[in-house]
């Protein structure tokens, strides 16, 4: 039963996914994509998880690795797109040298 | 906390992803977008470590230290123009982080079959975008030579290659356990397959396999929230794989091409072009400056070129200069252009240029031939008339910006050496076209310094 109701989960997200995703403008492509990639990083709770429970070495060893790999995704990936977003601007707005 | 409340917050969490989502959208509203979307990661990682389960905090500390100073200094440190690198090496970091998560998951107690064969799904998605998004990274970065690169039984190859992945799989599921071989044979071919799958394509279809690795690293993490029965991974995983399928989508139509061509065909190794010959009218930058300086309207179509050549602040000078001078001025941008969707507008707007001048293929090319001065900065492909009217031509049928259709058109360019796809472009011989040799950036301070 658990399964269908994760089946269920999954067919409403991927509609919910094309329905936000297709109306993007082209100018938003790229920070689009690595907004999305830091969600992607999501993984990380499952990561948490099983660093910090006592199930043997080898799965809190594998646990902590996946803990530092979707960290970077997730850390590296919400700050790059913040560091592209921030340049989109409008005409004359924000601190610009003006016309010369 | 107990598990109810922990699933609450993740509803929330998953709550601001879908409004992070949404906000991206917009331009005016995507800063805010990205901060809600963090937010919900930040609330969700908060309230797991909340969970009962976790009884030691020292690996997890030691490594979301090491991540977030890795992470961290990547994000500030990286160039604008290196963007597509950085984007498919998190795309891999996230990969390899759902491989990792679906394998713990075997030590886990009583997972029934359904677990198992999710875990697998999870370590085989999780090594090919890992392994896929390392052999992009090197095109991107030049580490490796970018092209396509083919062998002879490469197609053969890789149906084994699927073949012992399957029969791997199916072997572990029969009989699942952490210490199976066959759990090493998958982790280690699914690897393999990422490379094979990435090698044979060429650095021009690079905004297809970017935005496709970025949804494989979603669906990787939607396998894993299977694996270990968390919603919050399902949800936002499969938000962006789906996400990931829309951008290929757009870019394959961009190209008129099916993403099985993408995939499977070194760009442009079957056919041959008509071989175009004629004469190129070379323009000195002196000229082009009297040109530009009597222009009406100009419109500049920017291209992977711009990116190397580091031109794109020196094209914004020089458009705001036309822009005193009375012109109108746009920046037409094929989907495809550069190395990932999006690619030449992120330069723009580092350039400061502001986003409502960017405009897209479809609203320039209806009015292009009214566009006095069409200056083309190291694009090639994305204007070649051979795709509208040369029906050998490898890259026929692919929508371009019809730069040839303006009064006059300068190509920036290096030399004469032909495209990333290899293929001639009758461009350069056009009646109306005029060719500015030399590096784009230096040529565009000339032009502007003329001006001046």
């Amino acid at each position: 039963m658990e399964a269908v109701l994760l089946g269920m989960v999954l067919m409403l997200s991927i509609f919910l996914g094309f329905e936000l995703i297709s109306k993007v403008p082209a100018t938003l492509h790229t920070p689009l994509m690595s907004g999305a990639n830091a969600i992607s990083g999501i993984t990380i709770v499952g990561a948490l998880i099983s660093a910090g429970s006592d199930l043997g070495t080898m799965s809190t060893v594998l646990g902590a690795i996946a803990v530092a790999f979707a960290t970077i995704n997730v850390v590296g990936g919400y700050l790059v797109t913040n560091r592209m977003l921030s340049m989109f601007k409008k005409k004359d707005s924000g601190p610009r040298g003006g016309k010369a | 906390m107990s598990i109810e409340l922990i699933n609450v917050v993740y509803i929330v969490a998953a709550a601001l992803f879908v409004f992070g989502l949404k906000q991206l959208g917009s331009p005016a509203t995507a800063v805010r977008g990205n901060l809600l979307s963090s937010v919900g990661m930040l609330i969700a990682v908060v309230a797991t470590l909340f969970n009962a389960e976790i009884l030691t905090f020292t690996w997890i500390i030691g490594a979301v230290v090491i991540g977030s100073i890795v992470g961290y200094v990547a994000a500030v440190k990286i160039e604008m123009t290196s963007m597509p690198e950085m984007v498919a090496l998190f795309n891999g970091s996230g990969g390899i982080a759902s491989l990792l998560v679906g394998w713990a998951a075997l030590y886990n107690v009583d997972n029934t079959l359904f677990t198992y064969v999710t875990i697998v799904v999870s370590v085989v998605i999780g090594g090919l975008t890992f392994t896929g998004s390392i052999l992009a990274w090197g095109k991107l970065s030049e580490v490796m030579p970018s092209r396509a690169i083919v062998f002879g039984a490469q197609r053969i190859f890789n149906g084994l290659l699927l073949l012992a992945l399957i029969a791997c799989s199916v072997l572990f599921c029969l009989d699942p356990s952490a210490s199976s071989p066959y759990l090493y044979a998958i982790i280690v071919l699914a690897c393999v397959f990422g490379v094979m799958a990435v090698l044979p394509i060429g650095g021009a279809d690079m905004p297809v396999v970017i935005s496709l690795l970025n949804s494989y690293s979603g669906l990787a993490a939607c396998a894993a929230g299977f694996a270990i029965h968390n919603n919050i991974l399902i949800v936002a995983g499969s938000m962006v794989g789906a996400a990931g399928i829309i951008l290929t989508n757009i870019m394959c139509k961009a190209m008129n091409r099916s993403l099985a061509n993408v995939l499977f065909s070194g760009f442009g190794a079957v056919k041959q072009a008509t071989k175009v010959e004629g004469e190129v009218k070379p323009i000195s930058a002196e000229d082009a400056a009297l040109i530009l300086e009597a222009a009406q309207s100009v419109t500049f179509v920017p291209g992977y070129g711009m990116a190397v050549a580091q031109a794109q602040h020196v094209v914004r000078e020089l458009g705001e200069m036309l822009e005193a001078n009375g012109a109108e001025v746009t920046y037409a941008i094929h989907p495809v252009a550069g190395r990932m969707p999006g690619h030449m507008n992120v330069l723009l707007a580092e350039a400061s240029v502001p986003y409502d001048q960017l405009v897209e293929m479809d609203d320039i090319n209806p009015r292009i031939d009214k566009i006095d001065v069409a200056v083309v900065i190291g694009a090639n492909d994305v204007v070649n008339p051979a795709a509208n009217d040369d029906e050998n031509s490898p890259i026929y049928g692919m929508p371009i910006i019809n730069v040839n259709q303006a009064r006059t058109v300068f190509v920036l360019k290096r030399s004469m050496a032909s495209g990333f796809s290899g293929v001639d472009n009758p461009l350069f011989f056009g009646e109306n076209t005029r060719m500015l040799f030399g590096d784009a950036k230096e040529s565009l301070s000339t032009v502007l310094n003329e001006l001046k």
